[in-house]
């Protein structure tokens, strides 16, 4: 089967391609070369005046896992309110912050994403989080081993072990748990919050290991680079939500010591302690460290005006705010010497100073730093806004005069204590493919996802221009995943199960009896139990494949 | 298939899961050897022999009984699909087949289960899982329960050690409150007491304990049979742990409103965090309600006693239940119940289709009747644990020809018509 695209303006940002006008052509679920001009296309679509780009990827949504299965059940409102119809291929579902599996997977689809990535799969339930990923109709997805909590590495880091064993234990919990890349959140805090310990700064000891978030934040870096696994670490820094963390975020930054890193929801991280409120925006700080650090990239985790739910493995900080949960409600959670998580509803309130400042700090920092390969378009859903409110966020990036008319309604201390009303930057369309495809499938180190040349998986999304850039970009007028049209006009027509992005290194099998010893003697499963089989992936995930991206230096 | 013994076996019979059974297979027999308890033991040697399919108690094929059963629930306006005692393959053909029917998604414990899940509906908690109690917990109080009854190794996994990742000599105070232990093995050596007080009066000397711990001066002399003074000391206790657990069971909770007896315990175990770590553990997940819960929220938002007949998923935790669809409304109930030959369907008028385990007996012939395989048993599977947290794969021990609920599912959706 050919299929000839034609005519439309094309934004391929891996490939240098902005805005050319050019035909494509898809055979057997991959983009191809232009044929021989004998050869016969078997299905044409003429997209003159289209844009075109590759599916989009969503590089840190919460998709999948034990703490979104405690949202679905803490919140019955949110999904009463929003529910989805039974379809003649699709089935019922529903949701609006933490949306069914099956939801999440049409609605991704429907807004020209094929790809997704659960961001905190903790080693213990990575299972579930495979199986509710497994469950996601339409889009690929993998996931980030979430360690630095967990009391097995902290005791290798206490008895002071090399560096090449901790690696040996990363490369074996990537391989156990069928991850893509590796997550710390608030490193070691989670487990000294265990120990009472309710607030733990970068270079702040944790109280029985003795070790600090530098040192964890320092062997994890290393050991991800040392096994070749081409995310780097990826780090929800500490003392989120606290102003005047900017101090410990630049620390953070620091603390890999020139290795790659990624500092994810950013603007939870970037507020000073200025004006009458001891609350500020520390975002120039934040994008000005993020222009001068090569090995740095960041993503934003906007805060939309709405009702949402946060959903943490920082439990930390999400006791520390359990009082701000609207409604009233919250679930925090201990996890098996491994981790842990906390939920709470959360509305953010265009009127209130806090959200105000947090909503205008998270688009200075998506317009001050520069290179747009190293930020990322990223509302950390569900915990800033639920990502079917990407497209309003594309257009504050991509329309100015959109963005002051909002920014004129949010409070007015927040306003006066902006710097948004003087920023003119607009994003360009080709900086937003690269915001949402070229640069995520870069960093994730998977090379056949996320552009539009020969090869590339024929995930494809063709919009229609419109000034209009929140509507442009809520309803694709095709989408296409490996060759086939999964929606048309931005409704489902086809149900496919995408697959699964993974990565292997290389490790010591050494490692894997002390593991089975430590599980033996402390926790309450046989560690081989924690190892996913390509078996249970396949069947987890509807018949999905199981790629392994290659590690190397 | 297996014969002779097999080590780090995943027992499905209760929500513990406990990985690291040895038993012995002989044919279609297995036995525990070791690491086991009473109802391993019993639910092991009550895995028969197949049996056949009936329909309105005539044997018959499995195609035919397929069939009928297809047949049925095609003809129902409001199907009931309950029981659900079944692992995550089988509670997502169940989602399936209730989606494509319109029915009603209800499993066998939710009169339990559903005080938890209302309590987290309406105020949330904090809660723990069996690795942090064997590790951190220094005070365990127990509430309404024995907890060995329903989760026979609880002590013996997560109380009993001394070492932990933390130290050689692990103390952990063990109090009953509202019921008196199981006395012998489960708490060896363990400090343990017993506060005797009238259980369905508990929310009293929860509020009490908040109240208290909130500095205020009661009135009262007493709460739930006990004098203040008793929730006082038992406050102080709480507070001075370093990390407490509390344990209760729904199923244990059985009396009118028990949802609001654990939403005071679980806004006390808030109150306590304010100063020191103390967490919750909902005992359940037994017969895979865990498991089918779960499966279902995630894929639709909404756990058991929820309807699919108006096109959307819809959940009530009164009106979505199978005794109240029995009463009135219900058509045809699906029933499923792949680990135990006790858990019967309910007494009913309407039509039944059994998915059962082969020992299950029946007073009346239902319907439709199909022995099934057990995960863990006759086929592989996955089942959550009792926290939430953890899902592990169960193995297929013995040779069997039993169908497994998934693939009995699948198969009558395939039969529906339009498949």
């Amino acid at each position: 089967m050919l299929i000839k695209l034609r005519g439309a303006r094309i934004y391929d940002p891996a490939n240098g391609v902005d805005g050319v006008v050019r035909d494509l052509y898809i055979q057997n679920g991959r983009m191809v070369a232009p044929p021989n001009p004998n050869e016969r296309i078997d299905r044409e679509y003429d997209l003159t005046g289209r844009v075109v780009m590759a599916g989009a990827i969503d590089m840190h949504t919460h998709i999948g896992g034990g703490k979104l299965n405690i949202a679905r059940a803490m919140l019955p409102e949110d999904h009463r309110a929003d529910p989805v119809d039974r379809g003649s291929i699709t089935r019922a579902s529903a949701g609006h912050a933490a949306p069914g599996t099956l939801a999440t997977g049409y609605r991704y689809a429907e807004m020209g994403y094929t790809a997704c990535f659960e961001p905190a799969v903790l080693p213990v339930n990575a299972r579930q989080a495979h199986l509710e990923m497994g469950d996601t109709p339409i889009v690929d997805k993998g996931g980030y081993a979430m360690l630095g909590s967990d009391d097995f590495l902290l005791r290798m880091m206490a008895a002071g072990e090399d560096q090449k064993r901790i690696n040996d234990y990363v490369a074996w919990t990537l391989n156990a748990t069928r991850c893509i890349g590796i997550k710390v959140v608030n490193p070691g805090g989670i487990s000294a919050f265990k120990f009472n310990q309710r607030k733990l700064d970068v270079d702040e000891r944790h109280s029985f290991y003795g070790v600090t978030p530098r040192d964890i934040l320092r062997v994890l870096s290393r050991a991800v680079y040392e096994l070749g696994v081409p995310f780097p670490l990826h780090v929800h820094s500490s003392n989120l939500g606290l102003p005047g963390n900017v101090d410990s975020t630049l620390d953070t930054i620091r603390a890999s010591e020139g290795l790659p890193i990624h500092i994810t929801h950013i603007q939870f991280h970037s507020y000073g302690t200025e004006g009458d409120r001891k609350f500020s925006s520390a975002a120039a700080r934040i994008a000005e460290a993020v222009n001068t650090t090569p090995n740095a990239t960041c993503d934003v985790g906007q805060i939309l005006f709405g009702q949402t739910v946060t959903a943490s493995g920082d439990n930390m900080a999400q006791h520390r705010n359990s009082g701000l949960a609207s409604p009233k409600k919250y679930v925090v959670m201990d996890i098996e010497c491994d981790a842990g998580c906390g939920v709470l509803p959360f509305k953010y309130r265009d009127k209130s100073f806090v959200n105000a400042l947090q909503w205008a700090i998270g688009l200075e920092i998506f317009l001050l730093v520069h290179d747009p390969w190293r930020v990322f378009l990223t509302t950390d859903h569900p915990n800033g806004a639920p990502f079917t409110m990407y497209p309003h966020l594309i257009r504050l990036l991509m329309d100015r005069t959109f963005r002051n008319e909002r920014l004129s309604t949010i409070n007015a201390d927040a306003q006066a204590m902006s710097t948004v009303a003087s920023i003119q930057r607009e994003y360009t369309l080709y900086e937003i493919a690269i915001l949402t495809r070229a640069a995520p499938a870069k960093l994730l180190g998977i090379p056949d996802i996320g552009h539009l040349g020969p090869g590339a998986v024929a995930d494809v999304t063709v919009y229609r221009d419109d000034p209009d850039r929140e509507r442009m970009f809520s309803s694709p007028e095709y989408v296409f995943k490996d060759g086939d049209v999964v929606v048309q006009n931005g409704k489902v027509i086809k149900v496919t199960w995408g697959r699964f992005h993974t990565v292997a290194p290389e490790y010591d099998r050494e490692i894997e009896p002390r593991l089975e010893a430590h599980f033996s003697r402390f926790q309450t499963i046989r560690a081989d139990h924690l190892r996913i089989s390509a078996e249970e992936m396949h069947a987890f995930g509807h018949g999905a494949d199981l790629l392994v991206h290659p590690c190397r230096r | 298939m297996h014969t002779g013994e097999v080590t780090d076996v995943t027992c499905p019979f209760c929500g513990l899961l406990c990985d690291d059974l040895v038993v012995s297979v002989a044919g279609d027999r297995i036995s525990v050897r070791a690491n086991g308890c009473g109802l391993a033991s019993a639910s092991y040697a009550a895995a028969g022999p197949a049996g056949q399919p009936r329909i309105s108690g005539r044997n018959a094929s499995l195609t035919d009984a397929i069939a009928e059963a297809a047949r049925l629930l095609a003809g129902a306006r409001q199907p009931l699909l309950a029981g659900l005692g079944t692992d995550v393959q089988g509670a997502r053909e169940a989602a399936r087949l209730a989606d494509r029917l319109g029915g009603v998604l209800d499993h066998m414990n939710s009169p339990a289960a559903i005080r938890n899940t209302m309590v987290l509906q309406d105020g949330g908690w904090i809660i723990t899982t069996l690795s942090e109690i064997r590790n951190r917990a220094d005070l365990l109080l127990v509430v309404g329960t024995d907890v060995v009854s329903r989760f026979p190794r609880f002590f013996e996994r997560c109380i009993a050690n001394r070492e932990t990742l933390f130290g050689a000599d692990r103390e952990c105070e063990v109090i009953y409150l509202g019921r008196a232990g199981t006395p012998g093995p489960s708490v060896p050596e363990r400090k343990a007491s017993v506060i005797p007080c009238d259980v369905a009066r508990l929310h009293e000397g929860f509020g009490a304990m908040r109240a208290l711990l909130a500095g205020r001066r009661l009135d009262a002399a007493e709460a739930a049979g006990r004098p203040i003074g008793d929730w006082q000391a038992l406050a102080d206790r709480m507070k001075r742990a370093h990390y407490g657990v509390v344990a209760w069971a729904a199923a244990d909770l059985d009396f009118p409103h028990a949802e609001l007896t654990i939403q005071v315990l679980a806004e006390l175990v808030k109150d306590l965090n304010r100063t020191t770590r103390f967490s919750g553990l909902p005992l359940g997940g037994s017969d895979g309600d865990v498991t089918a819960d779960s499966v279902q929220l995630w894929q639709t938002g909404f756990g058991s006693r929820t309807s699919f007949g108006q096109g959307i998923p819809q959940h009530d935790p009164w009106q979505y239940s199978a005794a109240a669809l029995l009463q009135s409304g219900a058509d045809v109930l699906l029933w499923i119940s792949s680990f135990s030959g006790t858990r019967t369907p309910p007494a009913t008028a309407v039509p039944t289709i059994v998915l059962g385990h082969p020992a299950m007996r029946l007073d009346r012939d239902p319907a439709v009747f199909i022995p099934v395989g057990t995960p863990g048993v006759d086929h592989a599977g996955h089942l959550f644990r009792v926290d939430r947290v953890v899902t592990l794969p169960v193995a297929q021990l013995r040779d069997s020809t039993l169908p497994s609920v998934a693939d009995t599912l699948a198969a009558i959706h395939a039969a529906l018509p339009g498949g």
